[in-house]
């Protein structure tokens, strides 16, 4: 354990090359520069590389093709870019390509305010490339969490061979805290899986037990095809949907068999409440003192942090929401994760609390919320 | 018939399941993928050390019939994941195949940007000056006045020259051969894989089922006994003026460089600084 002062976008780099992340290709943006800035010093040192590329596009393209040679893979950026990263994220969930995507949300929509920090990335980051695809998506509260749910994302990309990714907001980015690092050593790893089968048996996209076919990088003797299109076992396109299907299939079943280990949710005073409010990211922040405000003055509030965004923990959330009178949804957005909330729990029991205009939400407006009085 | 296996081709193609291909009857880009074939076989590369990677179009369908290490990306972008594999894999040969709309327009940026950094790797680009796969749209190549179906009323658009456009960018190696003049154009890839830097050969095709049906420019012999006679190499055309070169293709080596250096080898410098602790 050391302790340090540390900013969140700097923990989510030395998260990243704590997790293994060799490569990093980015493009400046407020507010997840400092992520960049860090990993253009840091990687190398590790023996690592760093390209700033010439727009997000490229970024999420380079990390796609430094993956499928065989590296733990990174870009981080904010909403303008990541609008412009969906083209490949899209890629990266049809060829199953483990890399790690950052967003540090700032306000939008387009330009919006850059250094102002939101949460109005959350429904973009589950639907924001076209068709369907399961997507992972995880999001910090404070920087230490940043550091370790960095080390996660990376973890959850290598071990289900899929996109993930991180949606921290500016004030999670900026702000600094004092926090303990965890010893290199005690830091899980996940590393990618080696296939068991010579080159002339690999099937890239086999519909294997464990739903998670290995990937071996280019260059190390299976030559085989990686496509945008639908493809088959064996990684060639194919239009018939006997094929595409077990795809399909598979693809959302590697994630729902697992929702047990992906689904990370911080709870507490939930079996006791007649309210709960569930929150995220820095608004969370917000929201947990709130919630101590409400139990002083003799109130029975629950606590829930959602630190996996998506898949949504709808099963968490369904039996914490069961007895609970009114559930309380702040969000700094016009209500994203609220929906979610909604359609679980019902629309009559959710009290939302949204504002999207820079300003974090006030512990005094959830209070509010909390007690009935909006 | 000489016995399949003693043709070079059939030593680099996937049998399996993707034949016959996706390529209209004449069309050049057969041409291109032989010539890349044989240039590989010539310069005795290992398959395993060999990844294709292209974008979408006609051309982005090339590498799934060859048993290389095999990237279809998406379109435009394959000189940025070809980037990204290049720098987790310097010892690959990465050859890079587009069409001219995936080049030159939704990849122009990452395309000019691939040059500037002089990163090694082997860019070859199917110019048919049109979208074939969609139908015959204009290109960025498409030349001024000629019909595409979207621009009916002939195209008021003056075109890029590939070859020229990568030698300012910054390119190490830059050639142009057509179809026609195949065993030209495969020692020209030839050159391109070998050189130490950012290479570009741009291998003038033809398109007979949408540009040349809406331009009248007869089927593929016709097309292809075009390139013969409207091309010249740069020696002959230096002696012309502009006027009596304009619509010629100009074949041969438009950049040869020494002076500069390859990016991933530069970045290997970078890492022996930042681990010797030289920028702390």
């Amino acid at each position: 354990m050391t302790r340090v002062l540390m900013q969140g976008d700097q923990a989510c780099a030395e998260g990243a090359i704590a997790a293994g992340c060799r490569f990093f290709a980015g493009y400046p943006i407020t507010p997840a520069t400092e992520i960049a800035e860090v990993m253009a010093r840091r990687l190398p040192q590790v023996g690592g590389v760093f390209i700033q590329m010439e727009d997000e596009i490229a970024s999420m393209s380079a990390v796609i093709g430094a993956a499928v040679g065989g590296a733990k893979a990174m870009t981080a950026t904010s909403g303008p870019g990541f609008s412009l990263m969906q083209e490949n994220i899209g890629y990266a969930a049809m060829a199953e390509i483990p890399c790690v995507i950052v967003d540090v949300q700032r306000v939008g929509p387009s330009t919006g305010q850059p250094t102002r920090p939101s949460q109005g990335d959350i429904m973009q980051a589950r639907w924001g490339t076209h068709g369907d695809h399961p997507i992972i998506a995880l999001c910090p509260a404070s920087v230490r969490e940043t550091f370790d749910l960095t080390v996660t994302a990376f973890n959850f990309a290598e071990r289900y061979r899929t996109p993930v990714l991180l949606m921290m907001d500016e004030v999670i980015g900026h702000m600094r805290e004092g926090i303990e690092l965890p010893a290199n050593e005690t830091i899980e790893r996940v590393e990618r899986e080696k296939t068991l089968v010579p080159p002339e048996w690999y099937k890239p996209f086999e519909n294997l037990p464990s739903d998670v076919p290995p990937l071996v990088p280019f260059g190390e003797g299976y030559r085989y095809h990686v496509t945008g299109l639908h493809h088959d076992e064996r990684g060639y396109p194919t239009e018939r949907p006997d094929e595409v299907n077990l795809w399909l299939e598979r693809v959302n079943r590697k994630i729902e068999r697992s929702l047990s280990h992906i689904l990370l949710v911080k709870q507490d005073g939930v079996r006791e409440a007649d309210t709960l409010v569930i929150s995220y990211g820095a608004t969370a922040r917000s929201a947990r003192h709130a919630v101590e405000m409400a139990r002083q003055r003799g109130r029975r509030v629950g606590f829930m942090q959602l630190q996996t965004l998506w898949p949504f923990p709808e099963e968490i959330v369904e039996e914490a929401t069961g007895r609970i009178h009114r559930v309380v949804v702040p969000e700094m957005n016009l209500g994203q994760i609220a929906l979610e909330v909604e359609r679980i729990a019902g629309r009559s029991k959710v009290r939302r609390v949204n504002r999207a205009d820079g300003e974090m939400i006030h512990p005094d407006d959830i209070l509010s919320a909390i007690e009935g009085m909006r | 018939m000489p016995k399949a296996e003693s043709r070079v081709h059939e030593r680099y193609l996937r049998h399996s399941k993707k034949f016959p291909n996706v390529w209209c009857a004449g069309c050049g880009i057969g041409i291109v993928l032989h010539a890349i074939i044989r240039a590989v076989d010539k310069l005795g590369i290992d398959k395993d050390d060999i990844a294709m990677v292209s974008g979408i179009g006609c051309t982005g369908r090339m590498p799934v019939y060859v048993d290389f290490n095999t990237l279809h990306t998406t379109h435009g972008r394959a000189l940025a994941f070809a980037t990204g594999l290049k720098l987790v894999k310097p010892h690959m040969k990465i050859l890079v195949v587009m069409g001219d709309g995936d080049a030159m327009a939704i990849g122009g940026n990452h395309f000019i940007h691939a040059a500037r950094r002089n990163i090694g790797l082997t860019a070859i680009v199917v110019n048919n000056e049109t979208y074939g796969m969609t139908g015959g749209q204009y290109s960025p190549t498409t030349p001024l006045n000629a019909r595409a179906t979207t621009a009916p009323y002939g195209n008021i658009e003056p075109p890029f020259h590939i070859a020229e456009m990568a030698a300012v960018a910054g390119a190490s190696f830059v050639a142009r051969s057509t179809v026609y003049h195949v065993t030209e154009m495969q020692r020209y890839i030839e050159q391109a894989i070998l050189k130490d830097g950012f290479s570009l050969v741009e291998a003038i095709s033809y398109c007979p089922t949408t540009f040349g049906r809406l331009n009248r420019l007869g089927a593929a012999p016709q097309m292809m006994r075009a390139l013969k006679d409207n091309s010249m190499t740069v020696q002959q055309a230096e002696k012309l003026s502009d006027e009596e070169k304009k619509g010629k293709i100009i074949r041969g080596i438009f950049a040869d460089r020494q002076d500069l250096q390859e990016y991933t080898r530069l970045y290997g410098e970078v890492i022996r600084r930042a681990k010797a602790g030289e920028v702390e």
